[in-house]
């Protein structure tokens, strides 16, 4: 079934079309690769998905639901998640506090429940022998894994990751992939990517944005050996 | 590891209870003098309890909060004073107002944000001390008036009995620190923490941030109308000097000194200043200048004030 | 006086408001403008401005213009320096932090109100204006044989206060020609922009930003030392013109100097015309609750281009 779709999804900001009428199709269980040059408009369209952003016009629906107009804490309660581009956790505050905080409102002052599913979300990134440290004491790779952990400890129907790898170091990276692989199926993941070897590792299908506008949307190879992809990231001859 | 930190519970709350204790041992060995300042602080705690909830937790400075302190104070003296009413429902009309009009200006300031905000309170709170003057037939304006002792009953006890007055501070003293932390340690503390350190964040978790702020404003507003309503009634006087600037300006001055949030942080500064005025108003009327250098200093240098120094070197437990 | 010439005496007491209110607002304006902050204690340099002037007046003791020309050429640097030290001392310490400098010039507020108090102490004391001629304005009149002109008692001005909004038109030009025209305007507008390119361009921003600051200071000053000779100097007089200059300010838009213009006028001479129908408490009720509402529902005022 499709669990997210969009139709027409527009953005414009003053004269300039950042995301430009895109029709968006992301079934249950599949990850799914974002990718574009610089100024696609990945982070923008993202934006209207999570209901950052308003869209200027089209439509997006989750679940079955049409979301367009809801707020973005209440998509995020209909089960999306998000990571934001640059890394955005509680620095003053324990990591333990951080993933408390993202899995409260389902456990309410259940301390026992809570404690459990944070050591679970932290467990399952890596990181639980940090659980005390301020999250902006951690390295940085870490902390964009407690950024993930806090999306998972959701229990999202949808995870929406930004440039999750972004300045992480190769074994981090490989980690990482390993993570994305050990969810697949059950999750639904989209992520916006630059590293293409992740992409090609991680995603069942990937839609390339440029100008705003989708330029090609398939299987990896089939994105791979599309000539209209490679010219618009090489530029052509 | 447990993110309710089960002993540190503990801890705050035999601490916070110790406080109250003290409090009440000490009101039968202090000297007259003291014992009546001793009130009139933890009354004026009250009110920078009901500030620090918003400022030191959620992490929104109001420069208007004397409105909400008159309000509870106008509340219940003007229901006394011409319409007869007797303390109790008094008092109860002090906090619906200060509910009321928190209410009101909540859904109106926030609004805005940051620097706005803080110009938008500091508007509204000079409105209200101007409304105070412009009405000044019921309110008598800056002079005030007094509540005559004979209405100064509740329950048949006279508190304007300096014992009586004490304990009825104390009561209402151990109220607000009770509320203040169950709220904190309760998840809707937790999230106006999260709203303080990182509001797109918290947002991007689930949480409706208006809603949370809202009853932030709600929550700080009626706690500071409960000290109003407290202080008219303790110290039977009313006046439009406790809606004026100086009067919004105190509780932030009080809450940074002591510890922005932190619990007993208000109570702390509050402390402090009033003995610091006090000493000082005896050598000179100039007396606002120790506020005034002290909210430099403590800007400049110690922006966690005496509590939150205290938090951050040695007791991390302390909510 | 019948209503028109009421009217009449209400503009023109309005238009020096104006005049004296366009200068302060400026300065405030500039200071947010340029730094990106809100001074609180701006309405003490106002009334520092007022007090040097009497002090210098004083000193001098000769002819009233001699001793006011003393004050007007003085008092404003003197001031501006304060502020200048003020600036390096506080506001950079706490890296101009928006939240923070509005609580340090709260301190600031009260700092300097205080030590006036100490040694100027309570009173209010006037200075002799340089030059004060009473000058009768008329009015018409409908008689039998038309229109006619005549004198309604009260209806008069001086010619001291036709100066100074004279002296308001000419600093206002100037300051405009200063941030248009000049190179330090061209630098302080590069630093609005943006100070940390204008740091790469060897733009000293931390000797800018102490610049803006005195000249804001200093055209308070200049407003308090224009005013202090139709008003008297007194230690609590910066209150009410600082809330003025922020209503004008953040009405006419921060940042904004056509806007700020306008919403003097618009504000001076409203002011003197309310006190003529309202109780002055309730006009600045209004006005008060005006501000509020407009940062609430319009926050780029008039003509600015940012919001707070």
């Amino acid at each position: 079934m499709t669990l997210l779709s969009t139709r027409g999804l527009s953005r414009n900001f003053g004269g300039l079309k950042a995301v430009d009428n895109v029709d968006f199709d992301l079934p249950a269980g599949q990850v799914r690769a974002l990718i574009g040059p610089n100024g696609a408009g990945k982070t923008t369209f993202v934006g209207m998905l999570s209901g950052r952003i308003p869209a200027s016009a089209g439509s997006v629906r989750f679940d079955g639901q049409d979301v367009t107009t809801m707020p973005a804490h209440r998509r995020i309660r209909a089960g999306m998640a998000y990571t934001f581009q640059i890394t955005s956790v509680f620095s003053r505050l324990p990591v333990a506090e951080n993933v408390a905080l993202a899995l409260r409102w389902r456990t309410g002052d259940d301390a026992v429940a809570t404690d459990r599913q944070v050591a679970e979300a932290l467990e399952r990134v890596g990181i639980a022998d940090r659980a005390d440290q301020l999250a902006g004491d951690l390295s940085y790779g870490h902390q964009r894994l407690l950024e993930i952990a806090m999306g998972l400890s959701q229990q999202p129907r949808l995870l929406i990751l930004d440039e999750p790898t972004q300045g992480l170091a190769d074994s981090e990276i490989a980690d990482f992939v390993a993570l994305i692989r050990g969810l697949a199926g059950d999750m639904t993941i989209l992520l916006i990517e630059h590293n293409i070897n992740v992409v090609m590792q991680t995603a069942d299908a990937i839609t390339v944005l440029n100008f705003g506008s989708v330029l090609a949307s398939g299987t990896p190879s089939e994105i791979r050996n599309n000539a209209a992809v490679q010219a618009a990231y090489l530029g052509t001859g | 590891m447990s993110v309710f930190f089960g002993s540190d519970l503990r801890k705050s709350w035999t601490l916070h209870i110790g406080v109250i204790m003290l409090l009440f041992a000490l009101q039968f060995i202090l000297p007259a003098y003291h014992h009546g300042n001793l009130a009139r602080i933890m009354v004026l705690t009250c009110y920078a309890m009901g500030y620090n909830i918003l400022f030191g937790y959620t992490g929104l400075l109001s420069l208007g909060h004397a409105l909400f302190f008159a309000s509870g104070m106008y509340g219940m003296s003007l229901t006394v004073q011409h319409l007869g009413w007797s303390a109790g429902p008094a008092l109860l009309a002090g906090l619906v107002a200060g509910f009321a009009v928190a209410l009101a200006i909540g859904l109106l300031a926030l609004r805005t944000a940051g620097v706005a905000f803080m110009i938008v309170t500091l508007m509204f709170a000079q409105a209200g001390y101007l409304a105070a003057l412009y009405f000044g037939e019921y309110t008598r304006g800056d002079e005030g008036f007094v509540i005559q002792q004979s209405f100064r009953q509740l329950a048949g006890i006279n508190l304007a009995d300096p014992t009586n007055r004490y304990f009825a501070a104390l009561i209402l003293f151990a109220i607000c620190v009770f509320v203040s932390l169950r709220v904190v340690q309760a998840g809707f503390g937790r999230v106006l923490v999260a709203i303080r350190e990182n509001e797109e964040r918290t947002r991007m978790l689930g949480y409706d941030i208006h809603r949370h702020k809202l009853a932030a404003v709600v929550l700080s507003g009626t706690m500071s109308a409960a000290a109003g309503a407290a202080y008219g009634l303790l110290f039977g006087y009313a006046g439009a000097t406790f809606a004026s600037v100086q009067y919004s300006i105190f509780p932030l001055l009080w809450v940074l000194l002591g510890g922005a949030g932190t619990i007993l942080g208000p109570f702390v500064g509050t402390l402090f200043m009033f003995y610091l005025i006090d000493l000082s108003s005896g050598l000179t009327t100039a007396y606002m200048l120790i506020a005034g250098f002290a909210l430099v200093m403590l800007t400049l240098f110690a922006p966690q004030g005496l509590v939150g120094e205290l938090r951050r070197r040695a007791l991390r437990w302390l909510p | 006086m019948e209503l028109g010439p009421y009217l009449i005496l209400g503009l023109l007491e309005g238009l020096v408001t104006a005049a004296v209110l366009s200068l302060m607002a400026l300065g405030l304006s500039l200071v947010f403008g340029v730094m990106r902050v809100v001074n609180v204690a701006h309405g003490e340099f106002f009334m520092v401005g007022a007090v040097l002037a009497w002090i210098i007046a004083n000193a001098v003791d000769s002819h009233p213009a001699v001793n006011f020309l003393a004050a007007l050429l003085l008092a404003p640097p003197a001031t501006a320096l304060l502020a200048a030290i003020a600036d390096r001392l506080v506001l950079k310490r706490v890296a101009y932090d928006p939240e923070r400098t509005i609580v340090a010039t709260i301190g600031l507020l009260y700092i300097i109100q205080q030590v006036t108090l100490m040694t100027y102490g309570p009173d209010a004391r006037p200075v002799e204006a340089p030059f004060n001629h009473r000058l009768s304005i008329p009015f018409v009149e409908w008689t039998e044989s038309g229109m006619a002109l005549y004198w309604p008692w009260g209806l008069g001005t001086t010619s001291y206060k036709l100066a100074v909004i004279g002296a308001a038109v000419l600093l206002l030009g100037a300051i405009w020609l200063l941030m248009t025209r000049t190179r330090i305007g061209l630098v302080m507008r590069a630093t609005q922009l943006d100070s940390e390119m204008a740091r790469a361009f060897a733009i000293p921003v931390d000797r800018v930003y102490a610049a803006v600051f005195g000249l804001g200071a200093g055209l308070a000053a200049l407003a308090g030392v224009l005013i202090v000779p139709i008003q008297q100097a007194h230690y609590l007089m910066g209150h009410d013109p600082l809330l003025l200059s922020f209503i004008v300010v953040i009405i006419g838009g921060l940042g904004s100097l056509p806007g700020t213009v306008v919403a003097a006028l618009l504000i001076g001479i409203s002011d003197g015309m309310i006190s003529v129908f309202f109780t002055p408490t309730l006009a600045k009720i209004i006005a008060t609750l005006g501000v509020a509402f407009v940062l609430i529902f319009r926050p780029q005022g008039l003509f600015g281009r940012k919001g707070l």
